[in-house]
């Protein structure tokens, strides 16, 4: 099994929750983040003073799937969030030792 | 029949007085929300105590003592509650139906006071995020006391300035609704404090340069300027002082339609000098701008054509902004940029009255621009220097970087958000 954990622009979620669910995916967690990569902060004018924002707002999406829907998952993730420009963000797959169902106690893949 | 006439004249002329004040008392809601939307969220309760104290100060000290130093009269008022019908028919026939406004002494003091209140709000603004609440408070009491009803008295009062030489009488001074008396004085009160205060931490860098330190709430900034500028129609409507009679209620109209057209060129002249500027459509410069336009106009609103209150309106609103970055460059920190608004624009106010106003001249507006700010600033220096050595006027830097909120008053502002960042 594996975690995919994506890093996306926030205006894109839509986009990407589409293509996980055309892929077959069940549930996803959001969480709103800030951070910065290689597209660094932005600058912001006030009265005439620029000044950087280094932390940009993004969404911080997690799904868990098994092993063979893996690479599905990564490609739709890739394909739906991409805009072409810096600051797209990132995917990073992970591997997942175990899953637990909390109302069943089912396991594994199962849980998923 | 005469008799009734008079009776209804000084009813309309007292009404209209009364619901000037109003307007005018409502301008202490637009810098109260003006100045929470330019500070940064930490320091948005103390800004708000002190725009509420401060109003009431301003209200108690002049009824207290400044309305006697403006006009005379006794101490807290006394006197002003007695009224006399043969007194006013008399006053009426004398003055006659087209004479001088016949009014209510009462409203005379509600419209006055909150002027007083308005020069106070303006010193508020400039030393915002640093100064400590109750030397600010300290201040008030002397400025709404003693120093504005000392200039107010040797303006609109008719007094000789220390029996030395009339403004009226020897040069003419003009200014109708107060951009020297009210705006000027309140920026040169917030200067000579501004001066002494110092800059807020972190607005220059190493190296002299302006960093930005953005204001929390740019909607509450916009609606407090809109606020001032419906207030600004009893500002200068009022100042017309009469109503009830035809070429007075032309006059009104005239000055609310001029008011009204500095303040919107204002706000254009801003907007566009600004984007020149920055490359980008600046929204806090716009709001300078229409309240640059709307000071600039102040001092002669009734005698311009429209077209020369619109040009007033849209120089005031582009020089404004070169004058805020002007004060950035010698390093005073103003956060609303009050000291440019009332002070430079104030000035360039009492200098556009000759222009439309033949019974003024540029030596006349120059002698009582300079008798106003050399006496506010001077007086007001003094008056910051005492409260610094006795109780200090600037927080501690762990309290600035905190926020004043916590520090003066206990309490934020909005405790139930997460601050991004300070």
């Amino acid at each position: 099994m594996k975690l995919v954990t994506a890093i996306i622009k926030p205006f894109k979620l839509d986009d990407v929750r589409q293509a996980l669910h055309e892929v077959g995916i069940a549930g996803i967690t959001v969480t709103e983040v800030k951070g910065f990569g290689r597209q660094k902060g932005h600058t912001e004018l006030y009265r005439g003073a620029e000044y950087n924002v280094d932390f940009l707002p993004k969404l911080k999406l997690e799904t868990a799937c098994t092993d063979e829907l893996a690479e599905q998952v990564v490609e739709a993730i890739q394909a739906s969030a991409a805009t072409g420009k810096i600051g797209d963000g990132k995917i990073f797959v992970s591997s997942l030792e175990e899953v637990i169902r909390i109302r069943t106690g089912e396991t594994g893949s199962q849980a998923i | 029949m005469e008799a009734h006439i008079f009776e209804l004249q000084y009813a309309i002329d007292t009404f209209y007085f009364l619901i000037c004040g109003a307007l005018v008392m409502w301008m202490a809601a637009g810098f109260s929300m003006l100045e929470a939307g330019l500070v940064r969220a930490k320091n948005t309760t103390e800004i708000l105590t002190k725009n509420v104290a401060l109003y009431a100060i301003a209200c108690f000290m002049y009824l207290a003592c400044g309305y006697a130093f403006m006009y005379d009269g006794g101490w807290f008022l006394s006197g002003i509650e007695e009224f006399s019908l043969d007194g006013v028919l008399a006053s009426s026939a004398e003055n006659g139906f087209d004479g001088g406004a016949v009014y209510s002494g009462a409203s005379d003091f509600f419209f006055q006071v909150v002027f007083v209140a308005t020069a106070m709000s303006i010193v508020s603004g400039a030393v915002a995020e640093r100064m400590k609440l109750w030397a600010f408070f300290a201040f008030a009491v002397v400025m709404t006391g003693f120093i504005y009803p000392m200039e107010g008295a040797w303006t609109w009062g008719g007094k000789e300035v220390f029996g030395l030489f009339s403004l009226g009488d020897d040069f003419g001074f003009s200014d109708f609704a107060g951009s020297g008396i009210v705006h000027m004085a309140g920026a040169a009160a917030a200067l000579s404090g501004v001066l002494l205060l110092g800059a807020r931490k972190g607005k220059y860098g190493p190296q002299g340069q302006t960093l930005a330190l953005p204001g929390a709430n740019l909607p509450l900034a916009t609606l407090g300027t809109f606020i001032l500028w419906m207030g600004w129609f009893g500002f200068n409507g009022g100042s017309v002082l009469k109503l009830a009679d035809a070429s007075s209620a032309h006059s009104v109209a005239m000055v609310f339609l001029n008011t009204n057209a500095a303040a919107a060129t204002g706000l254009i002249g801003a907007l566009i000098v600004a984007h020149f500027k920055f490359g980008k459509a600046d929204l806090t410069m716009a709001l300078n701008g229409a309240l640059a336009g709307l000071v600039a106009i102040t001092a002669e609103p009734s005698t311009p054509t429209p077209l020369q209150a619109s040009l007033f309106g849209l120089v005031a609103g582009a020089l404004v902004v070169f004058s805020i970055l002007a004060l950035d460059k010698l390093k005073i920190d103003d956060p609303v940029g009050a000291i440019s608004v009332h002070g430079v624009i104030g000035f360039l106010g009492l200098m556009l009255v000759p222009v439309t106003n033949d019974g003024a001249s540029f030596v006349g507006q120059l002698v009582g621009a300079g008798t106003i700010f050399v006496w506010v600033f001077a007086t007001s220096f003094v008056t910051w220097l005492v409260i610094k050595m006795v109780v200090g006027i600037r927080v501690s830097e762990e309290e600035e970087y905190t926020g004043l909120d916590i520090g003066e008053c206990g309490l934020e502002a909005y405790p139930e958000f997460t601050a991004s960042s300070s």
